[in-house]
């Protein structure tokens, strides 16, 4: 995509970039394949959600209020938001942060891939993690006795979506605001604070008293419903959509206005 | 000859005020042989980098301030500075990575923030710090960057040239500093820039792999590219560069070939130096006294001084005498030649900062 060049120029403005779609999925490829080389990254995105769900699942230790469903079928959709959340948020923020403080960005700032791309690449990278997390955690929770309706499935790929939009806003904003050693404390603080109190594997409804109203409210909390309503009910909830999606907008134009390439 | 040329319609526009004799900055090599020569290939001075008046403040202090700039294709560019002097962001200015606050900066005509997309496929870029993922396998990210491009470079004959064979596998943040400098200039021209920028190219790096560097650096100059680097060593400046522009708090304080350079200092001086090493610490003042007032002498280091004045004959007995009558050796005398190094202290000053 050439901005068009004045005629004098013309010479200066022959394309010699590879084709835009060709530079983002390269990036996104590129992304993917750090993120899953890195064991730490996949401890946190792979390997801590799917021992969550059997440990939950399987694990007689603690007691849960299922609401008449097989525990599978209560718990994945929220150990499913669990792990949206580690691969858009925490594990997308430390990369970003070190990426950052390395100046791999402004590296590849320069080259014809562009911020843009650059963006497009990492958020397309963070979807091809979570297809991955999806596929690993929907065969474990399947051997263990989940059986979601066809139609509730499409609708939790759109609450994916909507998630990842909100909790990679969220990574880029403080990668792109914070140093490098306090984004890489902040995000797995964060992550741990919100899946034991924010509405993710235990419903907001469910937390006592207060917390179960903020983490309504809280972007965890509402992706957690979107999911168990999909995925429980066939049916997207109105207000966690809109929660989502208020963050998703806000957190956006915050990432926007304060990341810094520096 | 016919080329197949990016810069052919860029060149063809400057070619009329080349001939005219408006670009008249660099004269050190190839002087202009009139139409022929232009007719064939890169106008040589015409500017792949011009900047005018360039100011970046940070938190409200010029870190560049009044800059002006202008590289010529097919010539390496050297700027040179101590640290903190706003090369690195004069260099950024150019690579579109910050927006100047003031002032205009061009490369090949175009504006490198608002014709970002269309200038990036033309140039290439080494920055200071790297910007090398570290979890990254040093092949693998040559690999990845050349497929930014429609026609990159063979990457594996790239990787053989910087020798980058021997660590391809390794990951990033097991390389050696000079692995990764090399990794990084090969990520700078793997898409056959026609403007290349190295932020410090020779940072960290061993004699062996800043000799490879400075081939490739003389070879991209060679196919007609603008190379534009920053540097504060002298060494590197004046081996390497056509054209030197030392700056310092963010202005430029001189510029020009290094021989123009060179003689500019002296003659601004009117007057030749002495250097000369003793086996023993002696008193400058009294060889001053010695020599009389046309002279000055100065400590360089330890029992190094130099003797700046109109320097003959006469001079060099009366020193070596002195020096006998204080019963020091002499070790060694070195006369005339001013390197860049005196020039840039000259310059910039020699106190610590």
């Amino acid at each position: 995509m050439t901005a068009p060049v004045p005629d004098v120029h013309a010479g200066a403005g022959v394309q010699r970039a590879a084709p835009a779609t060709r530079r983002v999925l390269a990036q996104a490829a590129f992304e993917a394949r750090m993120i899953l080389r890195n064991g730490e990254q996949v401890l946190v995105a792979v390997v801590i959600p799917v021992l969550a769900l059997v440990g939950l699942v399987k694990g007689t230790f603690v007691e849960i209020d299922t609401d008449g469903l097989s525990r599978a079928d209560f718990l994945t959709p929220g150990v499913l938001a669990l792990a949206v959340m580690t691969a858009s948020f925490t594990s997308q923020a430390i990369a970003t942060a070190f990426d950052r403080r390395n100046g791999v960005l402004r590296l590849m700032a320069t080259t014809p891939l562009g911020r843009g791309g650059l963006l497009s690449g990492k958020v397309l990278g963070v979807l091809a993690v979570e297809a991955v997390q999806v596929v690993l955690l929907g065969a474990a929770a399947f051997a263990l006795g989940w059986r979601p309706d066809a139609a509730g499935v499409v609708l939790a790929l759109l609450g994916v979506a909507l998630g990842t939009g909100a909790f990679t806003a969220l990574a880029l904003l403080v990668a792109g605001t914070l140093r490098a050693e306090a984004v890489l404390a902040l995000a797995n603080l964060l992550l741990l604070v919100l899946a034991l109190g924010g509405g993710v594997i235990v419903p907001a409804e469910r937390l006592p008293g207060p917390l179960s109203t903020v983490a309504a409210w809280l972007p965890s909390g509402a992706l957690g419903d979107v999911l168990r309503g999909a995925l429980v009910d066939g049916a997207l909830p109105l207000v966690p959509v809109l929660v989502l999606a208020g963050w998703t907008v806000a957190l956006g134009a915050l990432a926007a206005r304060l990341f810094r390439w520096h | 000859m016919v080329r197949t040329h990016p810069l052919r319609a860029y060149v063809r526009t400057h070619r009329a005020r080349a001939v005219r004799g408006v670009h008249d900055q660099d004269t050190s090599r190839a002087p202009r042989h009139g139409h022929e020569r232009l007719d064939s290939r890169p106008v040589p001075h015409s500017p792949a980098v011009e900047v005018r008046g360039l100011v970046k403040r940070y938190d409200g202090r010029a870190v560049v301030d009044g800059l002006d700039l202008s590289a010529p294709v097919g010539r390496v560019t050297a700027v040179l500075g101590p640290n903190g002097a706003g090369k690195t962001t004069t260099v950024e200015c150019c690579e579109g990575l910050r927006a100047p606050d003031a002032g205009t900066v061009r490369v090949l005509g175009l504006d490198p923030v608002a014709d970002g997309a269309a200038l990036r496929p033309l140039v290439g870029v080494m920055l200071q710090d790297g910007g090398l993922p570290t979890g990254v396998r040093a092949r693998e990210m040559l690999d990845h960057v050349a497929r930014m491009y429609a026609t990159p470079l063979d990457t594996d004959a790239l990787a053989e040239r910087l020798g980058l064979g021997a660590f391809a596998r390794t990951t990033v943040r097991r390389l050696s500093g000079g692995q990764r400098q090399r990794l990084a200039l090969a990520v700078a021209v793997v898409g056959r820039p026609r403007v290349v920028f190295l932020d410090e190219p020779s940072a960290g790096m061993d004699p062996q792999s800043r000799l490879a560097v400075w081939e490739l650096v003389r070879e991209l100059r060679d196919g007609g590219a603008a190379v534009i680097l920053t540097t504060h060593l002298m060494e590197e400046a004046e081996g390497l560069a056509d054209h030197v522009v030392v700056v310092d708090h963010g202005r430029v304080l001189a510029q020009g070939s290094v021989p123009e350079l060179l003689t500019a200092g002296a003659d601004a001086q009117g007057a030749a130096t002495l250097v000369v090493h003793a086996a023993g610490d002696v008193d400058p003042a009294g060889l001053r006294d010695r020599l009389g007032a046309g002279f000055a002498v100065e400590r360089r280091s330890g029992s190094t001084l130099a003797v700046t004045g109109a320097v003959g004959p006469a001079t060099v007995a009366a020193v070596t005498a002195w020096f006998a009558s204080h019963d020091v050796l002499v070790t060694r005398l070195d006369l005339g030649r001013r390197t860049l190094e005196d020039v840039f202290l000259d310059l910039t000053g020699r106190s610590l900062r």
